[in-house]
């Protein structure tokens, strides 16, 4: 790891006055899963890194005005402890999904949905898209993980957040610094999928912060999250799916379908929507929906066995709202 | 440029000037000689690297020294008093929890995580608790056993 000036500030407006203009000369520590295993790899090599551990208002999660606040030191393990948490059953169950105790216990749940993309010719040095001589090298590459929607180029890697998903279809939105204040916006706005070589797979400005995650009441909605996953422990999942359903009787009135590891962003389906509206949380309209949600898919050279996972992912999601069993 | 650092491990606190990129790892092993603490994959894979931060299990080599500032470390050296065996330690020697041993300090303080959370594990649970941490001797059952045998040791 090449060695870098460390700041540790106690506000907010200092974290962000330290953070400079320029993408890549600074980098955000929170928990450092993902900033760590970058920088050791010099796949990241930011010349300051801004350490939040020392503001205090970061720390924690509690209820707000019927919802819920997630601060940016927040960890897995926190969520996963939270009385306020218990009734985010998309989020408790995506929380699950991070195996191991001492993952959960330094890495934060805003670190996970800001965890740069998994492909593993970014993480060797490639590039976020991967081109080679004016082309990217995914479509006919190794692509056994990459996307499978929103793949029309130049970028094929596939967000990696665990938590996205939930949250997206869960209605949160994030609060964002900088020098001269906070704005606030949905979590799917964090999200882009990036036009040319330089631009990032979120939107936030260099010297932006994440300061905390505000999810709405869930009251009278039903949500769950599943995970497709090779094998169960200390890997990324291949899909995932999260749901949320406002009932009306044993109807679906809204509903959100998300997608996980499956494109650039978080993926959401109308379509897997469309098809559960107005009816109810039965076994056949869940596949109904898996099918729906994956319609559209375009497969690359050897990925196509992801389109069955995603569509089985939203299925499952969808009878785990529904209160059925998936074995 | 060096940052200063007040770090207590096992009950004794260290103050030092280190780099920021230094890892808490480095921290232990080479900055102050303790090095019952394995770097195993450096990748936040393997457990070898486990220690105790604030009483909560953390992989070492995917932290920095300056991130650990203030905090209280417990690494395998600390575990139990007066030259001694913690009772963990015990268990895994009584039940042939290791075999090369690399993985174990890290094992013994994930172990100790487990213990700490949920003081009567199920078999499902210890392996859940575990998942963190590779052993490639094994194959896992011997350490199960030990940690159960380290529940029954401490409730009877």
């Amino acid at each position: 790891m090449r060695n870098f000036e460390y700041l540790a500030p106690t506000q907010v407006k200092a974290a962000a006055q330290a953070l400079s203009e320029h993408e890549g000369v600074t980098a955000v520590l929170a928990g450092g899963t993902d900033l760590l295993s970058l920088m050791k790899q010099r796949v990241a090599n930011p010349q300051r890194v801004v350490g939040l551990r020392g503001i205090r208002e970061l720390h924690g999660i509690a209820k707000q005005g019927g919802g819920m606040r997630i601060g940016a030191m927040a960890t897995i393990q926190d969520l996963l402890d939270s009385k306020a948490a218990g009734a985010y059953t998309a989020l408790m169950q995506a929380a699950k999904g991070i195996t191991s105790p001492q993952i959960r216990a330094m890495g934060t749940v805003v670190g996970d949905l800001l965890q740069r993309p998994r492909c593993w010719y970014y993480r060797n040095g490639h590039g976020l898209l991967a081109m080679h001589e004016g082309k990217s090298m995914v479509p006919n590459g190794e692509n056994r993980y990459h996307a499978i929607l929103g793949n029309k180029g130049p970028a094929y890697f596939v967000s990696a957040s665990s938590f996205a998903p939930a949250l997206i279809a869960l209605g949160a939105q994030v609060t964002v610094a900088d020098a001269e204040g906070e704005r606030q916006m949905p979590v799917k706005d964090l999200f882009r999928i990036p036009g040319a070589e330089g631009e990032r797979e979120n939107t936030l400005k260099p010297n932006e912060i994440v300061i905390e995650i505000l999810v709405p009441s869930v009251s009278g909605w039903k949500t769950a999250t599943y995970e497709v996953r090779q094998r169960r422990l200390l890997d990324w999942p291949l899909a995932t799916a999260s749901v949320a359903c406002r009932m009306s009787g044993n109807n679906v009135r809204d509903a959100r379908v998300v997608m996980g590891h499956v494109a650039p962003i978080p993926w959401r389906s109308s379509e897997a929507e469309t098809a559960l509206k107005s009816k109810g949380l039965s076994d056949g309209n869940a596949e109904a929906a898996g099918k729906a949600a994956v319609a559209a898919a375009t497969p690359l050279s050897g990925n196509k066995a992801k389109v069955q996972l995603a569509g089985v992912a939203v299925k499952r999601a969808v009878m785990l709202a529904g209160g059925r069993s998936v074995v | 440029m060096t940052i200063p650092v007040s770090i207590a491990i096992n009950g004794r606190r260290y103050d030092r000037e280190v780099e920021p990129r230094l890892l808490l790892v480095h921290f232990i092993r080479d900055t102050l000689g303790l090095t019952g603490t394995k770097v195993g994959c450096d990748t936040s894979q393997c457990g070898a690297c486990t220690v105790l931060l604030d009483g909560a299990a953390v992989k070492s080599c995917t932290c920095l020294a300056v991130q650990a500032d203030g905090a209280e470390i417990t690494t395998i050296e600390g575990l139990a008093d007066d030259g001694g065996l913690h009772p963990l330690q015990e268990s895994f020697w009584n039940k042939h929890g290791l075999q090369c041993g690399f993985c174990t300090p890290g094992m013994i303080l994930a172990a100790h995580e487990i213990l700490r959370t949920n003081p009567d594990p199920s078999d499902e649970e210890i392996r859940h608790g575990l998942e963190g941490n590779f052993c490639r001797c094994t194959g896992y059952q011997n350490i199960v056993r030990a940690v159960r045998d380290a529940v029954q040791e401490e409730t009877s």
